[in-house]
C-alpha cells in the first residue's frame, strides 16, 4: 500500500483506492443518517394532516436525507470526479428543494387550500391573505 | 486486499438494506399520490418521490463501486439528472396550476 503512486491513482479515475476500515465507517454512517430522515420525511408525509404541513414536513427532511447519501457518496468516491458530482447534487438540492416547496405551497393557497383551523395569516386576524384590503 | 476488516466487509450488506428500506419508504409515499385530497398533495407526493429516487440512486452508485469492476460512477450522474428533472417538474406543475399556462 505504501508504493502507491498518487499520480497514477489520480490518473487511474478519481483517486477512489480500496477503501479502508474509516472511510467504510464513515459511508455506512452517512447512509444510516441519510435513511433516518428519509423515513422521518415520509412519516410526516403520511401522517400531518394538510398539505403545507406535509411540504413543512417533506421538503427539508428528504433533502437532508439525500444529501446525507450524496455525502456518503463523496466520501466514497473522493474529492474528485464523481465525488465532485455528489457534491454539486447536494448544492442544487439545497436550492431546488425551497424554491420548490415554496411555488407548491403558494399554489396550494391560490387554488383556496384551507388552512387548519385557528390558523391566521400573518398580520391579519383572518385565513385570507386578503382580509385588510377589504376594510379600506 | 483480501484482508479487509469486518467494517469493510459489512459495507455492502448496509448498503443493500438500505437499499431495501428506502425503495419501501418510496412505495409508501404512493399512498399519498393516490388518496391525496387535492392536488398540491399529489405534486408533494411525486416530489418526494423523486428526492427518494435520487437518494437510491446515490446509494446504489456507492453499492456498485464496492463490487470490484462494477461501473458505479454512472449512477451518481443519474442522480444529479433526476434532481434537475424533479425540480422543472414541480415548477411545471406548479405554474399551470397557478396560472392555468406553463409558457406564455
Amino acid at each position: 500500500m505504501t508504493g502507491v503512486d498518487p499520480v497514477l491513482l489520480a490518473a487511474a479515475g478519481g483517486g477512489a483506492g480500496p477503501v479502508g476500515p474509516v472511510r467504510a465507517a464513515l459511508v455506512i454512517a452517512l447512509t444510516v443518517v441519510g435513511l433516518f430522515f428519509l423515513t422521518i420525511g415520509t412519516v410526516g408525509l403520511l401522517r400531518l394532516p394538510n398539505v403545507y404541513n406535509r411540504l413543512h414536513a417533506t421538503s427539508k427532511a428528504t433533502t437532508l436525507g439525500a444529501s446525507g447519501n450524496a455525502l456518503a457518496a463523496w466520501v466514497y468516491f473522493g474529492p474528485g470526479g464523481n465525488g465532485l458530482k455528489a457534491l454539486v447534487t447536494i448544492a442544487f438540492l439545497f436550492l431546488t428543494a425551497p424554491t420548490g416547496g415554496h411555488m407548491i405551497s403558494r399554489a396550494a393557497q391560490r387554488m383556496g387550500v384551507e388552512f387548519e383551523a385557528g390558523v391566521t395569516w400573518p398580520g391579519t386576524t383572518g385565513s385570507r391573505p386578503d382580509d385588510p384590503a377589504d376594510d379600506d | 486486499m483480501s484482508s479487509a476488516g469486518p467494517v469493510v466487509d459489512a459495507l455492502p450488506t448496509v448498503l443493500s438494506g438500505a437499499l431495501a428500506l428506502s425503495a419501501l419508504l418510496t412505495l409508501a409515499v404512493g399512498y399519498r399520490v393516490i388518496r391525496g385530497p387535492t392536488t398540491p398533495d399529489r405534486v408533494v407526493a411525486l416530489d418526494v418521490i423523486g428526492t427518494n429516487v435520487v437518494a437510491i440512486a446515490l446509494v446504489f452508485a456507492v453499492l456498485r463501486a464496492t463490487d470490484s469492476g462494477g461501473n458505479g460512477g454512472i449512477f451518481v450522474d443519474v442522480s444529479l439528472v433526476l434532481a434537475i428533472i424533479g425540480f422543472i417538474s414541480t415548477v411545471t406543475v406548479a405554474r399551470y396550476v397557478t396560472e392555468g399556462d406553463i409558457i406564455e
